[in-house]
């Protein structure tokens, strides 16, 4: 387990139950996903069933429970971004990648997901890989930006 | 920075006036020093610089100072318009030095008389 | 030594994305190239608005605005425009189908026509500098408020402005404060739901982005009036640079003994903390938005009690929208009447009785102008699309708009002269919602759009209660079943009556609005769900189940010259001919992603 990365997250928060989604939110932005034995020793350390963290940890769309590639990519639905044809974007990357929107590459390094807007509609079709944003993005220039990682 | 009074908003807004009407693009006076290449090669990057001065050192809120192309009369470079809101028209100010810029605007900008001996004309210029 | 230009950057999330920052510090370094260091400065502030055309910059103070802007641009920029004083007339912009740019930003129809209450810092302040906020007239309102106002006279006071809620209901705020105030208890909580959901909306995070210290000064006016000493901020997680720019606020107006104990050293404490949402649309919602802070799963709860009597941890909390406080120190500042003199009907004796002062709006889709916008209610919707928002792309034509995000519905173009307004958008199925403004155009399909919404709906149900769970789904089966061309008569009629069920029998708003976006589409444009059901044939050439894509012979070789890039994309092989022959769609294996539609530079492609 990352005890010393799991260790400074919790410092950071008060020691109270109601610290338990802050915190995990910090986990998923660090590791990317959340463990199974960290979500056992924020349980334990907060002191919530694990019943529930788990039901927090799959109720709230921002955490994963499975690990993600080195640049996870997110593909924008929300409203603009469907006009502008999100739907077929989202084709597009599976094809180049040949895994489906949820899955991770073999080589570790694209996961595919949805997201329900990142609130730049001006931009749209939005797609985000990793911590890069890639706005106004034609189907034909896909398989260039993936080149780019 | 600690912790403020009411009466520090004041001084805060104060401090910040002029950079806060430049931003709103809103002034009573306009400089517009022409710095075509002729301006430049005449001097007009060191009138600019001695007007920036000027409306630092008077504390001045009101004054626009910006730059634009060749007027079109190089041998009279460098070259300044000056242009006060409710004035009829602009004036165009010719080979200026330091002391005509910090006359022009004691005389000009502060107390609205135009000085006459350092303007191309007066009352020709017309603006649209 | 005092500046004489500024350049304003924008630094909203768009321009971000469109690498503005790398601008910026291309800028400062050719101006220091230049000398111009002292003379000329680089300010970053908050989103501008106009997202279309970031990275964009606005030069003050003689108002030109610069769009488009590449980093190879910049030195000849700097060049031209601050040393030799002639503005860069390729980097200006030009309004569609003209050809003469418009140098100066108020001179812009996207501009022209707003009025900025809420964003009327932007572009103008750095929102991570307090003074410049300070400078602005930030905190004078709440200086005011301790020193000469009485918690009953603020309430008095928003209470004539006639603000009601932004972030979609339309409560009236004064009677939502006053309510509070009255609830029994020593604790009471403010909170600011920044939790922006709506999928097409992002006027909350433009806000915070361009001034968080007018969502502070609001709550602290908020906190004051209904006696609260503890706020919360629950924001998106996905928003990071206004969650950042949030928390500098925050730590700033901290130091400079704006929150915390003693504000303005008067007898008034108050302090923030904020929360990060955890990617849940339910938790805009606001019982399910406090029952996230409390740490739980955002589960809305029948509301017999309100949240003004029990709501975070069972106190007496008064929620409201990032854009409802950040309209608060300006009613404060210029009085309830000025705000009142803003938009329609009269709230003198009814509070309900009209939507006044301004709205937010985010205007995205098929328009040319896409961005955020501020607009006086009242102001048609025709003027926000075709003047604001400079039309539809590409010359195509309009065919709804969608206000309101999933809870919202529909608005065809018989009805663009209605008033932007609570009542007159409710009743005709739509609703103001938070402000997300969708264009469709001729090529979107209103059936797929409406699943598309519910489909949203559908999964960010919570699953509390069983109309919205299940009810949502058989609704979501039947659009399903439309859109690939298997669709009945009768199927539409049990759409509509699912979909009043759904409306009628829902735990919380969420499910209650969802059907709308399905409702406004029956009933504006049936015909198109009945083209699906009876010709099998999808008018906006979306569905792909009732599409076929087919190469014009004459355009591809006289005009592509048989270019066969079309060929070259297609994943399933279905196109065929040789480079500089005619190319044909083989429709048995056409999988129809559209991707040589995309690709294909000569419009040779057509869609059926």
């Amino acid at each position: 387990m990352e005890t010393q990365v799991v260790e400074n997250i919790l410092q950071r928060h008060p020691k109270d139950q109601s610290s338990i989604i802050q915190v995990l939110l910090d986990i998923q932005n660090e590791l990317y996903y959340i463990p199974r034995d960290v979500l056992e020793y924020v349980s334990d350390y907060l002191n919530v069933p694990l019943s529930r963290t788990y039901g927090l940890a799959t109720f709230y769309k921002a955490f994963s429970l499975k690990p993600k590639g080195k640049y996870p990519i997110a593909v924008c639905t929300g409203t603009a971004c469907h006009v502008q044809g999100a739907v077929k974007i989202l084709e597009q990357i599976e094809r180049e990648l040949k895994v489906k929107e949820g899955e991770t590459t073999p080589d570790k390094k694209f996961s595919v997901e949805t997201v329900r807007c990142l609130g730049c509609c001006g931009l749209a079709p939005v797609v985000t890989v990793g911590k890069n944003l890639h706005g106004k993005v034609p189907m034909s220039k896909i398989s260039k930006i993936l080149k780019q990682y | 920075m600690g912790k403020i009074a009411i009466e520090d908003l004041a001084k805060i807004q104060e401090a910040a006036r002029y950079k806060i009407a430049l931003r709103q693009g809103a002034g009573r006076v306009r400089l517009n020093v022409h710095m075509g290449t002729c301006g430049i090669a005449a001097g007009a990057r060191g009138i600019l610089t001695e007007v920036m001065k000027e409306i630092e050192s008077r504390n001045l809120h009101d004054v626009i100072v910006t730059n634009s192309g060749c007027a079109g009369l190089c041998s009279q470079e460098p070259m300044m318009t000056v242009e006060v809101l409710g004035e009829p028209a602009p004036v165009k100010y010719v080979l200026l030095t330091s002391e005509k810029v910090k006359k022009i605007i004691e005389l000009h900008v502060l107390k609205g008389q135009a000085v006459r001996e350092y303007a191309l004309a007066l009352g020709s210029e017309r603006t649209r | 030594m005092a500046y004489r230009t500024y350049l304003m950057v924008c630094a909203g999330t768009g321009c971000v994305a469109n690498q503005s920052m790398k601008i910026k510090d291309k800028l400062e370094s050719e101006i220091r190239k230049r000398g111009l260091q002292d003379e000329v400065s680089v300010v970053t502030t908050g989103c501008n608005g106009f997202c279309a055309v970031g990275p964009l910059m606005v030069v003050q103070p003689d108002g030109i605005f610069y769009q488009l802007l590449k980093e190879t641009d910049i030195a000849f920029l700097v060049e031209e425009h601050f040393v030799k004083g002639r503005p860069v007339k390729e980097l200006l912009y030009t309004p569609p189908k003209e050809k003469i740019p418009i140098p100066k930003m108020s001179d812009i129809p996207f501009f022209a026509d707003q009025t900025l209450i809420v964003l009327r810092n932007r572009g103008l302040i750095n929102p991570e500098i307090i003074d410049e906020s300070i400078a602005r007239g930030g905190y004078e309102a709440i200086a005011k408020v301790l020193t000469s106002m009485t918690p009953d006279d603020v309430i008095r006071e928003i209470k004539a402005s006639g603000l009601r809620g932004r972030g979609g209901g339309g409560f009236p705020t004064g009677i939502k404060w006053e309510t509070c105030k009255k609830m029994p208890g020593d604790v009471h909580y403010v909170i600011c739901n920044a939790d922006e959901g709506d999928p097409g909306a992002f006027m909350d995070r433009s806000t915070i982005e361009s001034d968080p210290h007018a969502v502070i000064e609001g709550m602290l006016i908020g906190a004051y009036a209904i006696g609260s000493t503890e706020g919360y901020v629950y924001i998106r997680n996905e928003y990071p640079i206004a969650l950042e720019r949030l928390q500098t606020a925050i730590k700033q107006a901290r130091e400079y003994g704006l929150l915390g104990k003693k504000v303005f050293n008067k007898d008034f404490d108050f302090d923030i903390k904020v929360v990060r949402g955890a990617g849940a649309f339910v938790c805009g919602e606001s019982t399910a938005l406090m029952a996230s802070i409390e740490g739980r799963p955002g589960e809305p709860r029948a509301k017999y009690v309100h949240t003004v009597e029990r709501g975070l941890w069972d106190k007496p909390t008064c929620l409201n929208n990032v854009e409802t406080w950040a309209n608060v120190p300006q009613i404060m500042l210029r009085g309830a009447q000025w705000f009142a003199s803003i938009g329609t009907g009269d709230v003198t004796a009814d509070p309900w009785g009209g939507s006044k002062g301004t709205k937010v709006f985010s205007l995205a889709g098929k328009v040319n102008n896409t961005g955020l916008i501020e607009v006086p209610m009242g102001i048609t919707l025709r003027k926000i699309i075709f003047d604001i928002g400079g039309g539809i792309r590409d010359g195509k034509k309009f065919k709804a708009v969608q206000t309101g995000g999933p809870s919202g519905g529909f608005i065809p173009e018989s009805l663009l002269d209605l008033p932007v307004d609570y009542e007159e958008l409710t009743k005709v199925g739509s609703m103001m919602g938070s402000g997300g403004m969708v264009v469709a155009d001729e090529d979107n399909c209103m059936v797929d759009m409406a699943k598309y919404f519910l489909s949203f709906t559908q999964t960010e149900s919570c699953g509390k209660c069983v109309p919205c769970r299940e009810g949502t789904k058989r609704m979501l089966d039947i659009l399903e079943k439309i859109t690939v061309g298997e669709g009945t008569e009768e199927d539409l009629v049990l759409l509509e009556e699912l979909s009043n069920m759904v409306v009628e029998s829902s735990l919380c708003a969420l499910g209650g609005s969802a059907p709308n976006p399905v409702l406004t589409t029956l009933k504006y444009f049936r015909e198109e769900y009945e083209a699906h059901v009876r010709n099998k044939k999808c008018p906006g050439h979306s569905c792909r189940k009732l599409i076929t894509y087919a190469i014009d012979p004459q355009i591809c070789v006289d005009k592509g010259h048989g270019c066969h890039v079309c060929a070259k994309n297609c994943p399933d092989g279905a196109i065929i001919g040789e480079s500089k022959q005619v190319h044909t769609v083989d429709v048995m294996k056409c999988g129809k992603c559209g991707i040589c539609y995309d690709v294909c530079k000569f419009d040779a492609i057509s869609v059926e």
